[in-house]
């Protein structure tokens, strides 16, 4: 059970996982995400399912190194076994024959999390124009698989190493000065900084976007409240309501405040950790 | 073997007091708070019984504990028949034996209360399974095995107990739980220092011997639905308890510092915060804190703050002490700790820093007018009362609400308006045929031993129904 049957390192704080859960597969929608407890005395971990197989019973996850816990997940081994592995959880990606182009923006690890539900949009006759951003070359994954799912694809990165250089929300507002007729319907999905400038782009043309959210989580079921975000006035679970909400309604500013709740401790925690492992 | 006193000298006795923990020692720690009677002890309490024919405290236990019997075998000094005799009815004895309100159940009903001397029977019972544990007694699975197939949601005290009288019976029982740790609010709401996690563990563990399953990670509703277990099973029985918590709707209430106590206390229960960095989960506790509510909730939430470092933990309740939910025992231990209780006090605001973090607490002073429908006193904001708090932060604890998550999932099984399943008090039927429900996702949040009935009328409903096939 939850097995790691594959690990690749994809750039420096980058890497992509296949774990072995054959149920989590077979129940897997676009748009949803797993929790996982690397080793025993761990936390609670969120991470979007970037795909899955049903006929090889596994799910993958790719994540960015930033602390604690995914630093130990990277360490660990082919073969070796996750202590707790739940999913999937929250609400699958709305997705539709939308009339015109559908746009989805991904910004750094945000890659990830978009291909699956470009993926169905595609599958389903949807005119897919990607439009994915890196602070630089190295940090662009998932190039090949987003072309897959997509008619177009867009790249950019802050530094112009690669594709188009500046952020994506940028790369948003131009295409859309040009093809806002056309686009009925905009996914982005990245750090919380880039949705809100996305949603803000949007909104300048009146295209509704949908945006996924990643507050600090801790059950994941609806169960505690941790990762309450205020949407439209109102407040709601992301993990059960969500992840998905319509951007124009979701304060980020408290996302962001919240999701900074425990920085200190964390800190803390990284620190201790490395210097137990020896890492410098 | 004891002896048996006359009545006159049972009705001379008092109770056997408790020792616990002091108060200024155990708001550093997380251990148990009563140690827990010795065999000298627990004879002498036992001793006190009338053995009353026919046994009022029976009446009083929803698990149908054989209760003069137990204590009877105490007296004896034969405490593994005293075991036998509590696990015929109960397989939960050291959860119930800590966390039962007796005083409304077994000790409530007992003849020595007109005395003010009832039995101690919650104490007794735990005595009997520390003692089992301790000799590392186990459960023998049963000889028969019945073919039928059985699933069950949620693995709870109602779960468990549902579980461990289908296996007992020879059902191939599957438990599906939603966390990676089974025993529900046991293992994630109440707290270490009440019910040690390694004894929920244990309990789980034995019946775990008698054949039951019990897939972790598994929630009901996403990886599979009810109606997907209605085809694969001869009966599901629904026990996901009341787990989604209630907020206040007040302005401030999503800023750092305030949490749910379903938060507060998984953090620190489940994922054992309370030992961070030991354990990755953080949780933050300033110097003051406040906890709103008055049920044994917030008694929980306020005496893990008080232990997790707070200087200052106070109670905000709204109404009086008399009105009070809270166990009599449990507000006693708190006030022990030096817990500090505002009441007749209403939270209007929560008031943030420039970082989005609680720096204060606006109230406002309540009076008490006319009876409510809950025949409790109507609590009426004073106007003109407000005042700030200074704390760093607010755990809000007024109750709990269903989950839709498993209902959703759930074609044919009728809920009521606020979401709970619609089941039979006697039997725990549903309005589906093959799908029965219980503990709190029925009744809403009440207690483990309610949870426990009622997983075993469920258990004993589903045997009837499945026998009749
Ligand atoms: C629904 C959802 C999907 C996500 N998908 C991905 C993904 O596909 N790839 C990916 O790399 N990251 C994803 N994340 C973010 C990921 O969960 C965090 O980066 C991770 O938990 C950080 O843990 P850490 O110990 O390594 O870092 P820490 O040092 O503990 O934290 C670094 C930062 O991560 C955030 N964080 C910490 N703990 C949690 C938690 N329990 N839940 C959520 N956020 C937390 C906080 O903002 C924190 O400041 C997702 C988050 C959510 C809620
Ligand atoms: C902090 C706190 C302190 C308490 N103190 C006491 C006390 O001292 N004495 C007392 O008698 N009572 C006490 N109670 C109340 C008592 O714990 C509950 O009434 C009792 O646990 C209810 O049992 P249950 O089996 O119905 O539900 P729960 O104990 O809530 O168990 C339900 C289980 O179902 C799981 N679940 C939920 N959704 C799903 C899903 N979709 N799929 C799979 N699994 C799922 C949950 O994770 C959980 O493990 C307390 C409650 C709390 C919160
Ligand atoms: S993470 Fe606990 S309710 Fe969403």
């Amino acid at each position: 059970m939850a097995r790691i049957l594959k690990k690749e390192q994809w750039s420096e704080n980058i890497f992509s996982m296949l774990i072995e859960a054959r149920d989590v597969a077979k129940a897997a929608k676009q748009g949803q995400f797993i929790i996982l407890i690397p080793r025993e005395h761990g936390e609670r971990v969120p991470l979007t399912i970037a795909d899955s197989s049903v006929d090889e019973g596994w799910v993958q996850i790719v994540f960015q190194v930033v602390g604690k816990s995914t630093l130990e997940l990277s360490r660990m081994d082919e073969g070796e076994e996750l202590f707790s592995f739940v999913g999937p959880l929250g609400m699958a990606s709305e997705v539709e024959k939308f009339p015109g182009k559908v746009v989805m923006i991904g910004g750094g690890i945000g890659i990830a999390p978009i291909h699956p539900i470009a993926r169905k949009l595609k599958e389903m006759g949807n005119y897919v124009v990607s439009i994915i951003g890196a602070k630089t070359k190295e940090l662009l994954i998932m190039e090949d698989k987003i072309q897959e799912a997509s008619s177009e694809v867009i790249v950019a990165t802050d530094d112009g190493s690669k594709g188009k250089k500046g952020f994506v929300n940028v790369v948003l507002e131009e295409y859309l000065a040009k093809e806002a007729d056309s686009v009925s319907k905009i996914w982005a999905i990245g750090p919380p900084i880039m949705m809100k400038a996305c949603t803000i782009s949007a909104g300048k043309f009146n295209k509704p976007i949908i945006v996924s959210l990643n507050p600090i989580m801790v059950d994941g079921t609806g169960m505690c409240g941790a990762c309450r975000v205020t949407v439209g006035g109102e407040t709601k679970f992301a993990c059960v309501d969500g992840p998905e909400f319509d951007g124009a309604l979701v304060d980020f500013d408290e996302l962001m405040a919240r999701q900074r709740q425990y920085v200190e401790l964390e800190r803390k925690a990284l620190e201790l950790y490395k210097a137990k492992e020896g890492i410098a | 073997m004891a002896e048996r006193l006359r009545p006159a000298e049972k009705f001379k006795r008092d109770r056997v007091p408790m020792r616990e923990q002091d108060p200024n020692e155990r708001i550093k720690n997380f251990n148990e708070v009563p140690y827990g009677y010795s065999l000298e002890e627990a004879i002498a309490e036992a001793q006190r019984c009338l053995q009353c024919k026919p046994p009022s405290c029976v009446e009083g236990c929803p698990a149908d504990v054989h209760i003069p019997e137990f204590i009877d075998k105490i007296i004896d000094e034969d405490i593994e028949a005293a075991f036998k005799e509590i696990k015929l009815t109960n397989a939960l004895p050291a959860v119930c034996g800590r966390v039962c309100p007796q005083e409304e159940q077994c000790e409530g009903a007992c003849i020595m209360l007109k005395k003010g001397k009832p039995i101690a029977i919650g104490r007794l019972e735990r005595f009997v399974a520390d003692w089992a544990r301790e000799k590392g007694l186990t459960d023998e699975p049963p000889k028969e095995k019945k073919q039928k197939r059985i699933a069950i949601v949620g693995s709870g005290p109602a779960g468990l107990a549902c579980a461990a009288d289908l296996a007992n019976l020879g059902y191939d029982v599957t438990i599906f739980e939603a966390l990676h740790k089974p025993g529900g609010v046991l293992v994630y709401g109440i707290p270490e220092f009440r019910l040690p996690k390694a004894i929920v563990q244990y309990e789980v563990d034995q019946i775990k011997k008698l054949g039951v399953k019990i897939y972790t990670d598994y929630v009901i509703g996403y990886i599979k639905s009810v109606d997907e277990l209605v085809e694969e099973y001869d009966a599901v029985f629904l026990a996901n308890g009341a787990g989604a918590p209630s907020f206040l709707h007040i302005p401030g209430e999503n800023l750092n510092g305030v949490y749910s106590a379903s938060e507060f206390l998984t953090r620190s229960n489940l994922m054992r915060a309370f030992d961070f960095p030991e354990y990755d989960t953080p949780i933050k506790v300033g110097r003051r804190v406040v906890v709103i509510g008055g049920g044994n909730v917030a008694m929980d939430a306020v005496r893990t703050a008080k232990r997790l470092g707070a200087e200052e933990a106070i109670i905000v309740y709204r109404r009086s002490r008399a009105e009070m939910p809270a166990r009599a025992e449990e507000i006693e231990h708190a006030e022990a700790e030096g817990i500090q209780f505002e009441l007749l006090t209403n939270p209007v605001r929560v008031i943030g820093d420039e970082n989005g973090n609680v720096k204060g607490l606006e109230c406002v002073r309540m009076k008490l007018g006319e009876p409510d429908e809950s025949g409790r006193r109507r609590p009426i904001p004073i106007e003109g009362s407000n005042f700030v708090m200074d704390v760093d932060n607010v755990i809000i604890a007024i109750g709990q609400n269903a989950n839709p998550i498993v209902a959703r999932s759930a074609t044919g099984v009728k809920t009521n308006k606020w979401g709970y399943f619609i089941a039979d008090e006697e039997t725990g039927k549903t309005t589906h045929p093959k799908v029965w429900a219980g503990g709190d996702i029925v009744t809403g949040a009440a207690t483990v031993i309610l949870a426990v009935g009622a997983g075993k009328k469920a258990a004993k409903s589903i045997h009837e129904t499945l026998s009749q096939e």
